[in-house]
């Protein structure tokens, strides 16, 4: 199923939740809004199932506008962040609402429904809870009760509302492959909310970066990191220092960081502007030495093992940097000499 | 591996001997030691008199028509105590607080004042009793108005008793239900009154409970005609005028009893309705 938002505007009082969002999303791709808490897009997720109201614009699924339907005529999955569970239901209700709750005229058999109900929960790997209730089981499981009850009644399009807000990392990662899997396999088109950029950068085809009711970007990850389009998602995704700085010339300049100003060339992100701009730096982009003879200009605060490299923190004039550095070349507390090898820089 | 005791076992946050020991003490002054009396003295009638003195036809009819009149109003009180929670709940309004506190005035109000409003509100020359005569119903000095003074008295229990589970009820759930095609009403059907199907259940035990022992309320607007209007708590009184106190007291374990079997019988409904 394809997604077409155009100009969606929500109002909650005096606060623009959602700004004109433009939005396209195609058959069978898996979508992640990406933004920190209020950006909205836990209410694009929402009014996206019916289960909110823009105040202006429209959406639209495989080209029908959607304004009119309600909620439980779309055949919109969803997943809550909560899960939502019907209390006392067993793993089984659960699942088996939504064929349960259909007219008489499209509603499966008992003994269907039972066959449909159980494959799903096998199919999720969790076919020995179906009696249990929602209380009686972990928080992992209750995920995947939460998901095999949105796909039971067949819906073309998923959405998730932070699906691994709640659960801790070992699981989370375990349900971040298997729903990946799910996705392709089913013939999905799918769009979770997320505020933790590992998760949408690895789960998803493209994401969608929200800062303040507005899409800021809309891209693939590789896009986005290599690419990002304004100040907010630079800072937002890979994790770079935002130092303040000055074109002038032909080099980007610190001052009064204690930095060496760096060519133009080197710039991964031409401003043709001069003056004050911001300057985004990555972990990876800093060359770090030990400072010799007192030229030092930062100092380091913590250094932890990361895979190939030493991840070290650095107080910078009171910024902290974060930068890469050879296993065993850092301690704590000792003066180093940080130079930047490259940086995108945006108007200030 | 021997199972702890509540009396020995260690805890971080002492308290359980003396708590207990407080509430047996003041349990048995308040309620058991007065209910004790009320099964003996009976006794002075010997089984047989006792026998008969709760059997008389007067004795049945008021006990029928305490308790039908408790059950029915109770009955009634269920949906509609719902409904005002579910509105107080959901809702904001203007006015919501005011309504909050309108519901608390059956708690509040001295039973007799409330009996004397409604009963010059529903007599026959009254401003809902003149046209409800008009059209041929008659409630004060009837049954009806007895059922309808312990509804009034009994719906603060249903919606103080269904409001915080009502409160506590996940939105979520019901939009779950929304976008799985079920439709408001399957919703409300299958997804929010089992949840609260124990509250409703226990708001309609506690509504019945205060209508069956309601004095104050009811003997205004019920007329007191025996064999039609009167009810148990009355006969007791009047018992008591004729210094017959073993007769009033067998009227009373009569309905303890009757009391005590509706108590049980909800609770084993609601037990009943939580492992299904």
């Amino acid at each position: 199923m394809s997604v077409t938002v155009s100009r969606l505007t929500r109002r909650f009082g005096p606060v623009l939740a959602l700004r004109e969002v433009e939005l396209g999303v195609r058959q069978g791709e898996f979508v992640a809004l990406l933004g920190p808490s209020g950006s909205g897009k836990t209410t694009l997720l929402r009014i996206l199932a019916g289960l909110d109201f823009a105040d202006a614009g429209t959406v639209e699924i495989d080209g029908e506008d959607m304004s009119a339907v309600p909620a439980r005529a779309r055949n919109i999955g969803f997943v809550f962040q909560n899960y939502a569970l019907f209390r006392h239901m067993t793993v089984f209700e659960n699942v088996a609402f939504g064929l349960r709750v259909r007219p008489r005229a499209t509603r499966p058999p008992g003994a269907e429904i039972t066959r449909r109900v159980r494959r799903l929960l096998e199919r999720m790997q969790i076919g020995e809870l179906e009696r249990r209730l929602p209380e009686q089981i972990s928080g992992g499981q209750r995920q995947r009760v939460a998901l095999a009850r949105a796909l039971a009644t067949e819906p073309r399009l998923l959405l998730l509302d932070e699906p691994f807000g709640a659960l801790d990392a070992e699981v989370r990662k375990g349900l971040r492959r298997w729903l990946r899997e799910l996705h392709a396999e089913l013939g999905l088109t799918s769009l979770f909310v997320t505020h933790d950029q590992e998760e949408a950068l690895e789960l998803a085809d493209r994401v969608a970066v929200m800062q303040a009711g507005q899409v800021a970007q809309f891209d693939s990850p590789a896009a986005l990191v290599a690419q990002p389009a304004n100040a907010f998602v630079a800072g937002f995704l890979g994790h770079a220092a935002r130092l303040p700085a000055r074109l002038a010339g032909d080099a980007l300049h610190f001052d009064p960081l204690p930095l060496p100003p760096l060519p133009r060339t080197a710039l991964l992100r031409g401003v043709a502007v001069e003056g004050a701009v911001l300057a985004f730096i990555r972990a990876h982009e800093w060359d770090i030495a030990p400072a010799v003879a007192g030229e030092g200009n930062a100092v380091v605060r913590s250094c932890r093992p990361a895979g190939g490299h030493t991840h070290v923190e650095l107080d910078l004039g009171g910024y902290v940097i974060e930068a890469e550095a050879a296993h065993g070349l850092l301690n704590y507390g000792q003066p180093c000499l940080l130079r930047p090898r490259a940086a995108r820089v945006f108007p200030a | 591996m021997s199972i702890a005791s509540p009396f020995r076992r260690r805890d971080a946050l002492p308290g359980f001997g003396f708590s207990l020991g407080i509430t047996l003490l003041w349990l048995s002054g308040i309620v058991l030691v007065p209910l004790l009396a009320l099964l003996l003295r009976p006794l002075e009638l010997g089984p047989l008199g006792f026998w008969h003195s709760v059997t008389e036809p007067r004795v049945l009819a008021s006990l029928r028509l305490s308790f039908l009149g408790a059950l029915a109003a109770s009955a009634v009180n269920v949906p509609l105590g719902l409904l005002v929670a579910w509105v107080l709940v959901r809702y904001r309004f203007p006015g919501r607080r005011l309504l909050d506190g309108v519901v608390d005035l059956p708690f509040a109000l001295p039973t007799a004042v409330a009996g004397l409003a409604l009963t010059a509100l529903y007599a026959p020359n009254g401003w809902l009793g003149a046209p409800l005569a008009a059209l041929g119903v008659k409630v004060a000095y009837t049954p009806l108005g007895v059922a309808l003074a312990m509804g009034f008295v009994g719906l603060p229990f249903v919606v103080r008793t269904v409001e915080p589970v009502l409160r506590d009820l996940p939105r979520e759930a019901e939009e779950a239900a929304s976008t799985l095609g079920a439709t408001r009403v399957q919703t409300l059907w299958r997804v929010v009154l089992p949840a609260l199907a124990p509250a409703l259940l226990a708001g309609f035990a506690m509504a019945s409970a205060r209508a069956v022992g309601e004095y104050g309320s009811v003997i205004f607007i019920a007329g007191n005609m025996p064999m039609v209007s009167e009810i148990a708590p009355l006969l007791i009184v009047v018992r008591l005028e004729q210094f017959d106190y073993a007769g009033a007291a067998a009227v009373g374990l009569a309905m303890l009893a009757l009391s005590f079997l509706l108590l049980l019988a909800l609770n084993l409904a609601n037990r009943l309705w939580r492992r299904a």
